[in-house]
């Protein structure tokens, strides 16, 4: 003999719940609702565009970064030529960093791809760009021709003078073996703060490109456009992730995937992003398949907010 | 394969057989989903509660989503920028979005204190979890194809999630044209199919009846049957046609 369904189950069984309704029914016009739901929530959704608009912080270019912060720009572009940025040591997708995905364990999904999107950040970002300038710079050739470890050298004594001169300021850098670094990184902002690398990095010499990827990663590299973001509370520890600019609600069904971010110890892993991924994909297939889960699937009797669904029902039965 | 030939010769329509593959599926659909199942004029009794409204305010969104968005698809991605129309456009798009989401979970969360699963439903169930992640993503990439700031900074901070699983090398968000096609082609058709598929599971198994439903209750109990009228032309039906208010 088979054992009785529980009243939760999921399966069709042979209870009021898996057979057609054959008691009282009421006039319930699907059409009439939906046609009604429209107008409701075309007033609604119409009433609160005109009232809270919607926000629209226009976009930043590299000629607004390089204007504003000259010196964070030259600071950047110096990690770019030493591969010492954030990009540079990203790995898959972009390049092939050793060491540098995000791993769980003995899985490494980030090289999956492996390098699909490749950006060398001292050619792309620096050394093509000057290229296509009418005349340029003469220090190109001597980069090109330089040896791995020299350029290293002299990126990382630029990177340190930069660090140490007043306000970080190139102008004020201390005399040292620097190479053709200050030159080509100097040419380069003169390009940006003119407005003319924005076109040559996002073309990269093709009429058409919809792939903003080496600007907006060189963007993120520096510190100005990260810091414009803090200040509009949009960073992975501020919630960033559900937030936008200005008052509005923003993603707000991601603030779950946003609160990982703020707890340990995934707040400081250095593979949180495959974590709160990882643990968002679990608790997602959990709530797909809460019907099969007992417990899960019982809280609905032991909490019983069904009465007051069906509080008109239960009073007639 | 033969097709039957001949004719019965009898007065009575004889019964249409099924003998191709369009029509048993034709079979099957009428068989499990006849039109008055698809589109019924009442309901259980039970169905009477604010619950039940916001299944359909989550679609009714999804109406001003899709035509809110058509509108912006035609202009291309920057013309809200420029015009006054165009923001205005951008903002019911917007805000049609939050209450499709706000909606689907109050949805959400009333079918799971009705246990919605139960008595075959589970899959019913599982599409309306699958459309809520969907519409997630989709959501996602409408924010970055902003093209302002907030789109640039989305771009930047949500690519390492996807890069870590693998995935951003085809699901690239700084790159807006493959974003383009995946928000207006791709996720709309993705939501709006699983959408319609959960719509019609729930016109197949029927609204689920409350957890302590029994077949004592008087609900349950045949109807006394209406008085014929003269002047009406209604036609029987197999279930009581009472009204319950």
């Amino acid at each position: 003999m088979s054992k009785p369904l529980s009243p939760m189950s999921w399966r069709k069984g042979t209870g009021i719940a898996g057979r057609p309704w054959k008691g009282q029914v009421r006039e319930y016009d699907l059409f009439k609702e939906l046609t009604i739901g429209v107008i409701v929530v075309t007033v609604l959704v119409v009433g609160v565009s005109l009232i809270l608009s919607s926000p629209d912080d226009p976009s930043i270019t590299l000629k607004t970064w390089a204007n504003a912060k000259p010196a964070d720009f030259v600071a950047t572009a110096t990690a770019e030529l030493g591969g010492t940025s954030e990009t540079a040591g990203y790995g898959p997708p972009y390049n092939s960093t050793p060491d540098a995905t995000q791993t769980l364990g003995p899985i490494d999904l980030q090289s999956f791809s492996g390098v699909r999107i490749p950006i060398d950040t001292a050619k792309d970002l620096v050394i093509h760009p000057l290229s296509t300038l009418p005349n340029p710079p003469k220090e190109i050739a001597t980069w090109t021709t330089a040896s791995d470890k020299q350029r290293t050298d002299w990126t990382a004594a630029y990177s340190k003078a930069l660090d140490k001169a007043p306000d970080n300021d190139p102008a004020k850098v201390a005399d040292g073996s620097y190479g053709p670094v200050p030159a080509l990184t100097g040419s380069l902002l003169a390009m940006a703060q003119e407005g003319s690398l924005d076109g040559v990095l996002q073309s990269r010499g093709s009429f058409y490109n919809t792939d903003y990827t080496p600007t907006i990663l060189f963007l993120g590299d520096g510190t100005y456009f990260p810091d414009l973001a803090t200040s509009q509370h949009l960073t992975g520890d501020q919630w960033g992730m559900m937030n936008e600019t200005g008052n509005y609600p923003g993603q707000s069904w991601l603030w779950l995937f946003s609160f990982f971010y703020q707890i340990e110890p995934v707040k400081s892993a250095a593979n949180a992003d495959i974590l709160v991924v990882v643990i968002m994909g679990v608790l997602t297939l959990l709530l797909a398949i809460v019907p099969f889960i007992p417990g899960l699937r019982t809280i609905p009797r032991w909490i019983p907010l069904h009465r007051l669904v069906w509080k008109d029902y239960y009073k007639k039965r | 394969m033969s097709a039957p030939t001949g004719s019965t010769g009898q007065h009575a329509e004889p019964e249409e057989e099924f003998y191709t593959w369009t029509g048993k599926t034709r079979r099957w659909v009428l068989k499990k989903l006849p039109p008055d199942k698809l589109l019924p004029q009442d309901q259980p009794s039970y169905v009477a509660s604010w619950i039940y409204v916001f299944g359909m305010g989550a679609i009714a969104s999804l109406v001003i989503i899709i035509v809110s968005g058509l509108i912006l698809s035609l202009n291309g991605p920057l013309w809200w920028h420029v015009s006054g129309f165009g923001h205005f456009i951008n903002s019911t798009h917007l805000w049609s979005v939050e209450f499709f989401f706000l909606f689907m979970v109050v949805h959400l969360w009333g079918k799971y204190w009705m246990a919605a699963w139960r008595g075959g439903r589970v899959l019913t169930w599982i599409t309306g979890v699958v459309s809520f992640a969907v519409s997630i993503v989709a959501a996602f990439t409408g924010y970055l194809l902003q093209t302002n700031f907030d789109s640039q900074w989305i771009a930047f901070e949500g690519k390492d999630a996807l890069n870590a699983v693998g995935i951003g090398a085809w699901f690239n968000v700084a790159n807006l044209g493959q974003i383009f096609m995946w928000h207006i082609v791709l996720l709309p058709l993705a939501v709006a199919a699983i959408v319609a598929f959960h719509v019609i599971l729930v016109r197949v198994h029927g609204v689920v009846p409350p957890l302590d439903a029994a077949d004592t209750d008087a609900q349950l109990q045949p109807a006394p049957q209406p008085v014929p009228q003269a002047q009406t032309l209604q036609q029987p039906t197999e279930e009581p046609t009472e009204v319950a208010r």
